[in-house]
């Protein structure tokens, strides 16, 4: 019985949801834009004479993102071409980092992370038939978008790992609000390399098999459980791309690679390098919001709460930061106990209202309405309320001379007495009554 | 006055020495289109631009920085901000190209899909 | 006279006050323009040239003339950079450097001929046929600039544009006995303008004297926010201390002990500039030349540019086989097997030089010998303030001369490559007329200074060329 385990690393790429492209002014909205070849400039386009001038924003959300992943920020980076032909490719090379990337050596969970770079989209390609002949029409729209690419080391030993691990990163983006990560509009885009090896050896496999075409989230488990499965014949266990197919639900060959393409990388002349003192990180850093698992241990600590309705709570920041609102705007008058960090929780996760029409105020009113009442007898309250006008002399005072508010003052005081049990309705009736006397 | 009399030694060959078969090699890396008749031309061509790139191996260069930036610039980035003022429309985009189609630009169709 | 022949300097003065027309100036450009025809300047002429010209006769420049280098992008007016592959291209947008010069009431007249992608030395190697030097038409104007040299030289033009990588402004320029500028790497930008070396490409000013590369740099020096590589350095007006003279000016003579080049009346004429330095009270002796790299921290000693070819050859070609990687004939041009010879030539070297398991042989190494020159000249300036070299070894050649050597472009630059590969400016002015030739024959000077030092050398040029009879515009 051969017992193999899968070796898995992951290539991730994630467009940068700037205002405009990696090295121009173009807008950056490929997805939604109503026409081909409506953004593009002489830089995107690879007009002659066209230069590139790098984008900060996008530059430091991807120091951000290895931030965030715990990376060690390159102190000296610069930006490299990568030569190569592609019609969807303009300039006959792509700018992107090779030796000098902007974040190594991170860390998310058990996966190592290696590097974390900033490069440029390229234009996309389309197939169609024109006048009879089959060509391929080019859209420039996407060429030039900011790409950060995302490499881990080969960690990953199940296919569980590799989907909960993008799961948690879809995440991290998401809490960024630097990209939608999405792999359905392209936003996110993955491409595993797989091999087997024997359980026991230590070495790493002398292949790897890349993926490409895996654009839904649906299919990432299912490509990879179907990849290892074809893997279990060795003689399908050597260097090369495919490409995973809807249709059949498997990969089918691209391209067996027996040398790597020769990029001849050289740093990019256009763009001088970059250096990033310790004190600029710092300050990039401490723009970090608190990422999911932080807020997420800091919920179960502070408010008592249990793992799985806190990782629920942070499976968005603007939900979780709901849920902290409106623990803010509850009235803390005698009624803590009322509604509890519990109790919201409870609420958000299972009644989930739409947190963008509904005001955390409005939401704490709900619960506070659907409270059940605790009973108490005429006699209890008639006591508080008495005890109440006993000390409050001043106040029974005011309201016998006409001042309303007053009233709430000592109503507020009788419901202390009575630590928030009651029906308010019973209780004004009453105090109102014995006010009168 | 006349000529000038400049020449460049030729020393201990370091460097490669090409024939037609690395010349289509790397014609093809290139994408230039070289016929047979060409690449014995342009791999002498080759050679003789090589013996004067042989010079360079005379030199130590071990511990020196290579340069590949003579401003001394660092740090050059711009705003994220749209700039209508240099996007072209789909008119301008596409008005140098020989084959468009329904505002996209046409090439014979690639085999090798990614 | 006929107004072509007019200076920059002096067109504007008379257009300003009056005492000419801008009709009157564009029809003796015309008549230049025809006159000349055979030379093959021009490569397009914009036919609306002179209207343009009198929307602008209130602007700074006044509507001149100037010609331009076809590697600038120019809206209206095809770009073609002499190459078959963008035959027709019609620019969507305009070059930076055109733009300053038509915004500061210039007027592009025509795009003028050069070698193909500005690969070469001669102008021989464009696809539309070779420029003849109007000196003496049976020789190459130099290149890759000679267009622009040329239309300078036979004043079809009021004055020019070219752009350098290590050269091709400074080498026409002296072949044709016209001034031309190297900027500093740095100093104006390179939006706009077909790409070369990247690392190494200069726009720059070519002209009849040297107090109108002055005013050309005026209008087109500066940062662009469209070009990285351009620096945040103050623009001073270039002409305000041109007449300051070079006393006091430390200047050393470089390279006369190289081989081809010592003990010849190139040398001569180079000995003779120093003692005009000299007269003119600057403080004047000979660097001592080096063949040995290891000499490059001394202040008094320059290295040999034998090193400097190999150096500049492997880079450039590097760059260039990135840069020409765009013309694919998709989104504008003709295909690649439109390219020409030397194209073809200099791309394929470049991706053997980056190719795998040769990118550090060659590349890398190329890179850190241009550390030792960029070192060398760091020591030479904490000495002098300009060095003086010859512009080209020698005076224009004949036609044909560029198909001698697969390496011709380079061997012509020679001396121009080390101080080119540090992104140092240098100006070309005549210095001298062979006496013994039948037509003019000229000789230039190459005046080069530290990284935006443009004032310093323009002053000493503008002071030579004062007080020499070498420049055909100045009488005296």
């Amino acid at each position: 019985m051969n017992t193999y385990e899968p070796i898995i690393g992951l290539e991730i790429h994630v467009e940068l949801a700037t205002k405009s492209k990696m090295f121009c002014g173009c807008k950056n909205d490929p997805f939604f834009a109503s026409d081909p070849n409506i953004y593009t400039c002489p830089v995107c386009l690879g007009m002659p004479g066209g230069l590139p001038v790098p984008n900060k924003k996008a530059v430091e959300w991807c120091i951000l993102l290895g931030l965030a992943l715990n990376c060690r920020i390159a102190p000296e980076s610069k930006f490299d071409r990568k030569n190569y032909f592609y019609p969807d490719l303009p300039k006959g090379y792509q700018i992107t980092q090779y030796d000098q990337p902007f974040a190594t050596l991170g860390k998310l969970g058990n996966i190592r992370i290696r590097r974390v770079h900033m490069e440029e989209d390229t234009g996309k390609l389309i197939h169609a038939t024109v006048d009879g002949k089959r060509v391929s029409l080019i859209d420039f729209n996407r060429s030039g978008v900011p790409l950060v690419e995302i490499v881990t080391e080969p960690d990953f030993r199940t296919v569980e790992e590799v989907d909960s691990f993008l799961k948690k990163l879809q995440q991290i983006i998401r809490y960024l609000a630097i990209s939608g990560a999405d792999m359905e509009k392209g936003s996110m885009r993955l491409e595993p390399s797989i091999s087997l090896r024997r359980v026991g050896d230590t070495k790493l496999p002398d292949y790897r098999v890349e993926i490409k075409n895996i654009n839904s989230f649906r299919f990432v488990k299912k490509t990879l459980e179907a990849e290892i499965e074809r893997q279990q014949n060795p003689k399908e266990r050597y260097q090369a791309t495919r490409r995973y197919d809807e249709k059949t639900g498997t990969t089918l060959l691209m391209r067996a690679k027996e040398e790597a393409e020769d990029y001849r990388y050289f740093p990019e002349p256009d763009i001088p390098p970059m250096r990033f003192e310790k004190k600029y990180v710092g300050k990039l850093k401490s723009t970090l919001p608190e990422l999911p698992d932080a807020k997420k241990d800091r919920f179960i600590k502070t408010y008592n709460l249990n793992e799985q309705d806190s990782i629920l709570l942070v499976e968005t920041k603007v939900f979780a930061d709901y849920f902290e609102e409106c623990i803010k705007v509850t009235p803390k008058i005698g009624l803590v106990n009322e509604i509890s960090a519990k109790k919201i929780a409870n609420w958000l996760i299972n009644k989930r209202p739409d947190i963008e029409t509904v005001l955390p105020v409005q939401f704490i009113e709900e619960i506070r309405n659907a409270v059940t009442v605790v009973e108490l007898s005429s006699e209890e309250i008639t006591g508080a309320i008495n005890s109440v006008i006993e000390t409050k002399k001043q106040a029974v005072e005011d309201y016998r001379n006409g001042k309303e508010q007053a009233l709430m003052f000592l109503l507020g005081q009788v419901i202390k007495e009575l630590k928030g049990k009651g029906d308010k309705q019973i209780i004004i009736e009453l105090l109102r009554k014995e006010l009168k006397k | 006055m006349g000529y000038n009399k400049l020449q460049m030694k030729t020393t201990k060959k370091n460097t490669a020495t090409f024939t037609p078969g690395d010349v289509k090699k790397i014609a093809d890396l290139a994408k230039i289109p070289v016929t047979p008749q060409e690449e014995q031309k342009l791999a002498d061509g080759f050679n003789a631009t090589m013996e004067v790139v042989d010079q360079l191996f005379k030199i130590d260069v071990s511990n020196i920085e290579p340069t590949s930036q003579v401003t001394g610039l660092t740090n050059v980035f711009r705003e994220d901000e749209v700039d209508m003022t240099r996007m072209f429309t789909q008119e301008q985009a596409l008005s140098n190209a020989k084959q468009t189609h329904n505002g996209f630009f046409v090439v014979p169709q690639i085999i090798d899909q990614s | 006279m006929k107004l072509n022949t007019l200076t920059l300097a002096q067109a504007i003065e008379k257009l300003k006050k009056k005492e000419i027309s801008l009709s009157e100036l564009y029809s003796d450009i015309q008549l230049a323009m025809e006159k000349n025809k055979d030379l093959n300047v021009y490569l397009k002429v914009d036919e609306d040239a002179v209207k343009k010209a009198h929307k602008k006769e209130n602007e700074m420049l006044a509507g001149v003339p100037i010609a331009v280098k076809d590697n600038f992008l120019t809206v209206g007016l095809p770009t073609t950079a002499a190459s078959n592959v963008l035959k027709g291209f019609m620019p969507p947008y305009e070059s930076t450097v055109t733009k300053k010069i038509q915004d500061a009431g210039g007027v592009v007249i025509g795009k003028t001929n050069m070698d193909a992608w500005a690969h070469g030395s001669s102008t021989e190697t464009s696809d539309f046929g070779l420029t003849k030097n109007p000196r003496d038409p049976k020789r190459l104007p130099g290149g890759s600039s000679g267009g622009s040299a040329a239309a300078v030289a036979a004043n079809m033009c009021i004055a020019a544009i070219g752009s350098e990588t290590a050269g091709s402004i400074r080498q026409p320029a002296a072949w044709c006995g016209v001034v031309g500028l190297k900027p500093t790497y740095g100093r104006i930008s390179r939006t706009g303008v077909v790409a070369m070396g990247s690392s190494l490409d200069c726009p720059g000013p070519m002209g009849k004297t040297v107090e109108d590369c002055a005013l050309l740099l005026n209008v087109i020096a500066g940062k662009d926010i469209y070009d990285a590589t351009t620096a945040d350095i103050p623009v001073p007006d270039f002409t305000k201390n041109l007449k300051k003279g070079a006393k006091g000016m430390r200047i050393g003579i470089c390279y006369m002990n190289y081989p081809g080049i010592v003990g010849t009346p190139m040398a001569e004429a180079v000995t003779r500039a120093g003692k005009i330095f000299e007269s003119l009270g600057a403080v004047v002796d000979q660097v001592s030349l080096s063949m040995s790299v290891s000499d490059h921290f001394k202040s008094n000693t320059i290295i040999a540019p034998n090193y400097a070819i190999g150096v500049y050859t492997i880079v450039q070609r590097a760059e260039v086989s990135s840069n020409l990687a765009r013309y694919d004939g998709i989104r504008y041009g003709n295909d690649r097997s439109f390219l020409g010879e030397e194209a073809k030539r200099r791309i394929m070297l470049g991706t053997f030089a980056l190719s795998k398991g040769y990118a550090d042989k060659y590349y890398l190494r190329a890179q850190q010998i241009r550390s030792l020159y960029i070192q060398n000249f760091r020591e030479l300036f904490k000495q002098y303030d300009l060095l003086i070299s010859l512009s080209s070894p020698g005076v224009a050649l004949p036609i044909g001369a560029s198909a001698e050597s697969p390496m011709f472009g380079e061997l012509q630059d020679l001396l121009l490559e080390p101080s080119s590969l540090a992104g140092l400016p240098g100006i070309s002015v005549p210095c001298f007329r062979d006496p013994s030739a039948e037509t003019d024959l000229y000789l230039g000077l190459n005046i080069m200074a530290n990284h935006w030092q443009e004032e310093k050398m323009l002053q000493a040029a503008y002071a030579f060329e004062q007080n020499t009879e070498w420049n055909s515009w100045i009488k005296k």
